[in-house]
């Protein structure tokens, strides 16, 4: 069956004009094929003998299709069978439309409802580059209501929320659900009354010269992609947990009047949440872990203690808790220890200050580092040993 | 040369001088279209050149535009550089087959044998109560069509600088001049002369939106980011220039500083250049998107007559304004 | 064959021979055409110009090298006898690189920049303004070159053979408009469609020197078409030339000619140019028998050869599909 046209994918045979036996030539009519076009006229373009005719009349043969045989060889035919290629149309009747029933609801309209304090819904109404730059400072964006159209979160949103970049055009962020707020507030209440009334603080402080790590860090993160990157936070804890092995009384509970040591050094990493409120959720054996592995599970559980995603075992396991206030430019803190930990390290800001060395003057970037004892578990002799210990590791990061 | 004094000069003006610069510099360079010789241009912008030139280059054409068009395609594929003038872009589209099957076709289909250096410039847009027949602005539909370029000078400079960087171009280009612009004022130095075709320039810099158009819209965009300048809201005004293709490096650039975008398009918005634009911000701004991209395009109407109507049926700076701020604060 | 210093067709033997072979060559190729599109090597839409060959045969044979020509999709003929090899034009068919146009155009859009052959186009009536346009620039560049344009009879109803006429009248530019009437614009047959079915007369109302040609009798196109270019290279003038033919096959392949009546085609087919002539040239003497199974011989071995070129042609890489929609150069 010759094609005949783009879109032409069968043909019936209306008649026959030769019969075995009959002798044909190039260019002789053999046989009228109907198409939707009408009765077309079909051609050979071979010479030989009608052998045998193999679709009779009134039947539909695809185009590509032996209609007869010349000469005896197969496939002298003028039509070489072919597969029919993808592009042919179906010369059918087009399938009638899904009889599915029209939409019960007209079009449905945009929704343009402007709320100021939208309800929970699955999804989080943000704009992109908002939740992006709630990403980067890792603020949750859940708890905030937002000042776009239909309540969206925009950027201004989120750049409310650090003190240094709000503006004063940018639109004032709207108070949050009072409830969630004040439960946070009622429980940390709670925990440090308890702190301030049942435990013995001493306090003790101290000047470390960050230039060594600040250095290591820098020559070390040259070499590592960005999102590898370590923070001077992932040695500080490293340093913390090192020298707590060797200063185990400070790592462990006070409980029925007497010190257990912790089973391992889970150090607390305190965290503010957006809208107020402090969680100290525990990245376990810090000093059993590498420092590129600690500044993994640092990031992480940062994210997640913002996101919400805290695994029970890190809100309960912390034996001691690091307190770092340098972002907010504090600097030192001496802070209230969690109960039922016996103590609490502070570390402030990175500031530069006149350093001397070997009666050299110069300009060191300096941390200061202080510690909230429990002094029912240790004294100002325990206190002191660990921040030298510290200090002393931080002099060479190499080793960390 | 180098005469850096500013004449004063109109719209008009300026594409007349452009003209009168082509012919002078190319033999090739002839321009037809209707009454561009004799009656001086329907908008004026040939005044005294058929004196200049004689008429086998300033050609008076009768009422074929589908014949000249295609004319000045057949020219163009034979060795000539011509500038053909459709007296607006509503006769145009009886010669959008020969646009769109010949000039934006030949080069493609026939493997690159046959190119089609021709320049087609009509005037476009509405404002002077023409009714609907005569107040199209059709250049996005041209826009959408590979094989052609697409043009809107606003300015001065770019009506004046375009047109020889377009004949020199070997491709079929089209220049969409605002009917709304030709008596604008403004100077030029005397020695002005050709500028680029494939760039979008910043008119304005500014950090709280996007303004982005072209053409008749521009200067309507500019004395809105006034207004809003006095509102605080610091508007970056993007003049396209070119419509094909588009400038999207720095679309780009100006949403991920601003966050937001406005397109004011003086064509209808479905399916307008407006659309395109969006889409573009969409694929390639999304996440600097601090809010929908938003659209001021004419009212899907056909343009009325009477003033208030007309008026209201396109951008003008107040509505555009009001945009502006609508994005801003959405509540 | 009009290189003589009195104008007049002089009929030698080569040149008979040469411009029969012309004509036979056209229709073995557009026989083939038919046959391979039955088997789905050639695709799209293919018309076909059995029975008309002796107006492109005729008209081309008077024009030169420099001269330009814009026809129809009905253009296989046009494009062998302008002189366009057959195996690019069999490849373009087939969709190959190695076609005329890169296999981007197909059956209806032959290009061939060194021929001036500027299509091949699919829009009845778009061809007229572009030959009206590249004459225009033969005409201001000083050039003595003529653009010929052909069309068929449909194209009379358009809105651009009226425009292209009165602007190639009025500005005296050097086109030769060829219309082939074939009097069946695809399935409408001209008494149908035009209230004047002259088509001359609709020609000379534009002020245009127009003839009407027996379009099967090759020797009257090819003097028809020899004294109209004659005039157009001396006289600056537009001419055009009506010539009447008759297509012997469909429209177009997928066509059941529903129209028009079998007796009516057998009437035509009996005084088909290749028939009329190859009888002139036996009675004068001119062929014999043996010239014509030579020539015939031939155009196979051609023919055939043309199908081995398309059937090992390659296919245009994908990655090359953007390729000229903008040049970064004009052509010369």
């Amino acid at each position: 069956m010759p094609s005949l046209g783009a879109d032409m994918a069968a043909g019936q045979i209306v008649e026959w004009l030769v019969e075995p036996g009959d002798h044909v030539k190039r260019g002789d009519i053999i046989a009228v094929v109907e198409t939707e076009k009408g009765a077309i006229e079909i051609e050979i373009f071979d010479e030989g003998k009608i052998q045998e005719v193999l679709v009779p009349v009134g039947e539909k043969a695809p185009v590509g299709m032996v209609l007869a045989l010349l000469d005896g060889t197969a496939d002298a035919d003028a039509v070489s069978p072919t597969i029919p290629t993808l592009e042919e149309s179906v010369t059918e009747e087009p399938r009638p439309l899904d009889a599915a029933s029209p939409p019960e609801t007209p079009f449905p309209a945009t929704d343009t409802a402007q709320t100021t304090s939208p309800e929970p819904s699955e999804r989080l109404r943000i704009t992109p580059t908002a939740r992006r730059r709630a990403a980067e400072l890792g603020i949750d964006p859940s708890t905030l209501s937002g000042s776009g159209a239909a309540g969206a979160i925009i950027l201004a949103d989120i750049e409310a929320m650090l003190p240094e970049v709000a503006t004063p055009t940018a639109p004032p962020t709207p108070e949050e659900p009072a409830d969630r707020k004040s439960a946070i507030r009622h429980a940390i209440g709670a925990a440090m009354s308890r702190s301030n009334r049942e435990i013995p603080h001493y306090y003790l402080g101290t000047t470390i010269d960050m230039e060594p790590t600040l250095n290591w860090i820098e020559a070390t993160n040259k070499e590592r992609p960005v999102t590898e990157r370590l923070l001077s936070s992932a040695l500080l804890l490293r340093a913390v947990g090192l020298a707590l092995r060797q200063v185990p009384d400070l790592n462990g509970f006070w409980e029925d009047g007497a010190f257990r040591p912790g089973e391992g050094i889970h150090v607390g990493w305190s965290i503010s949440l957006r809208g107020g409120g402090l969680i100290a959720p525990a990245i376990h054996d810090v000093d059993q872990k590498p420092i590129p592995q600690l500044m993994t599970e640092f990031r992480d559980l940062v994210k997640r203690t913002r996101q919400g995603g805290l695994r029970s075992s890190e809100m309960t396991d912390a034996t001691i808790t690091i307190t770092s206030l340098g972002d907010q430019g504090v600097q030192s803190v001496f802070g209230m220890i969690y109960p039922p930990q016996v103590g609490l390290i502070g570390f402030g800001k990175i500031y530069e200050r006149v350093w001397t060395n070997n009666g050299m003057i110069d300009a060191h970037r300096v941390i200061e580092a202080t510690l909230s004892g429990d002094h029912r578990a240790s004294d100002g002799h325990t206190g002191g040993q660990l921040l030298s210990l510290i200090d002393r590791l931080l002099q060479e990061p190499s080793k960390l | 040369m180098s005469n850096s004094a500013k004449t004063d000069q109109t719209y008009r003006g300026a594409v007349r001088e452009a003209i009168r610069d082509a012919l002078s510099r190319d033999d090739r360079v002839f321009l037809m279209g209707e009454d561009v010789g004799a009656y001086g241009g329907c908008y004026a912008v040939t005044k005294g050149l058929l004196a200049e030139f004689g008429e086998d280059r300033i050609r008076d054409t009768p009422l074929s535009e589908s014949g000249f068009v295609g004319a000045g395609i057949g020219a163009a594929i034979a060795g000539m550089r011509p500038i053909v003038e459709i007296m607006t872009v509503n006769f145009s589209l009886l010669a959008i087959d020969q646009i769109v099957n010949n000039a934006a076709t030949i080069p493609h289909m026939s493997g690159g044998q046959f190119t089609v250096p021709l320049v087609i410039r009509m005037a476009t847009g509405a404002g002077r109560q023409l009714a609907a027949q005569h107040s199209h602005s059709l250049e996005g539909w041209y826009a959408h069509i590979p094989g052609i370029k697409v043009l809107a000078p606003a300015t001065l400079e770019d009506a004046r600088g375009m047109l020889w960087t377009a004949l020199e171009d070997p491709n079929p280009v089209l220049i969409f001049e605002h009917v709304m612009l030709y008596a604008r004022e403004g100077t030029l130095p005397a020695d002005a002369g050709p500028v680029d075709i494939d760039r979008a320039v910043i008119r304005r810099p500014g950090t709280d939106l996007s303004l982005i158009t072209y053409g008749g819209c521009l200067f309507k965009a500019l004395e809105a980011a006034e207004l809003l300048a006095a509102e605080g809201i610091e508007a970056e005004v993007i003049d396209l220039r070119s419509l094909r293709p588009l400038d999207e490096t720095k679309i780009l650039a100006s949403v991920a500083k601003t966050h937001r975008a406005l397109i004011v398009d003086e064509g209808w918005r479905s399916g307008s250049l407006s659309a395109e634009i969006s889409a573009r911000i969409m694929e390639g701004a999304f996440f600097d998107l601090d809010a929908p991209v938003a659209r001021l395009c004419a009212a899907e109407v056909p343009i009325p007559y009477a003033k208030h109507l007309e008026e209201a049926s396109i951008p003008q700076t107040e509505s555009i304004r009001a945009a502006a701020v609508a994005l801003m604060n959405p509540q | 064959m009009t290189d003589s210093a009195d104008g007049k067709l002089h009929i030698t033997r080569e040149n008979a021979q040469r411009l029969l072979r012309s004509m036979l060559r056209i229709r073995a190729f557009e026989d083939k055409c038919a046959e391979l599109y039955t088997q789905e090597k050639i695709r799209g839409f293919l018309h076909l110009y059995v029975g008309e060959e002796a107006i492109a045969v005729g008209v081309m044979d008077n024009l030169t090298p420099e001269d330009a020509v814009i026809a129809t999709y009905r253009e296989h003929g046009h494009a062998l006898a302008r002189g366009i090899p057959m195996t690019e034009i069999m490849a373009e068919m087939y969709g190959k690189m190695e076609g005329s146009s890169r296999g981007r155009g197909g059956s209806m859009h032959i290009f061939d920049a060194t021929t001036r052959f500027c299509g091949g186009n699919a829009i009845v009536g778009g061809g007229l303004p572009l030959a009206v346009g590249m004459a225009l620039a033969d005409k201001m560049r000083g050039l003595n070159r003529v653009t010929t344009c052909f069309f068929g009879e449909g194209a009379t109803a358009e809105g651009e053979f009226h425009e292209s006429l009165n602007l190639a009248a009025l500005w005296k530019l050097p086109v030769l408009f060829v219309c082939e009437n074939n009097f069946y614009a695809m399935g409408t047959a001209l008494a149908r469609s035009e209230a004047q079915t002259d088509i001359s007369a609709k020609a000379a109302s534009y002020n245009l020197q127009a003839e009407q040609v027996d379009g099967m009798d090759l020797i009257a196109v090819e003097t028809a078409a020899r004294t109209a270019i004659a005039k157009i290279r001396s006289e600056g003038c537009p001419q055009f030339l009506e010539c009447r033919t008759y297509r012997f096959r469909a429209h177009s392949m997928f066509d059941a000619q529903l129209y028009r009546d079998k007796t009516e085609i057998e009437e035509w087919k009996k005084k088909g140019p290749i028939i009329r002539f190859s009888k002139f040239l036996r009675d004068t003497g001119l062929l014999n028998d043996d010239d014509l199974a030579a020539m015939e011989a031939e155009i196979a071995v051609e023919i055939e050869a043309s199908v081995a070129f398309a059937e090992a042609g390659t296919w245009e890489p994908i990655a090359d599909l953007e390729r000229f929609v903008l040049v970064d150069e004009a052509s010369p």
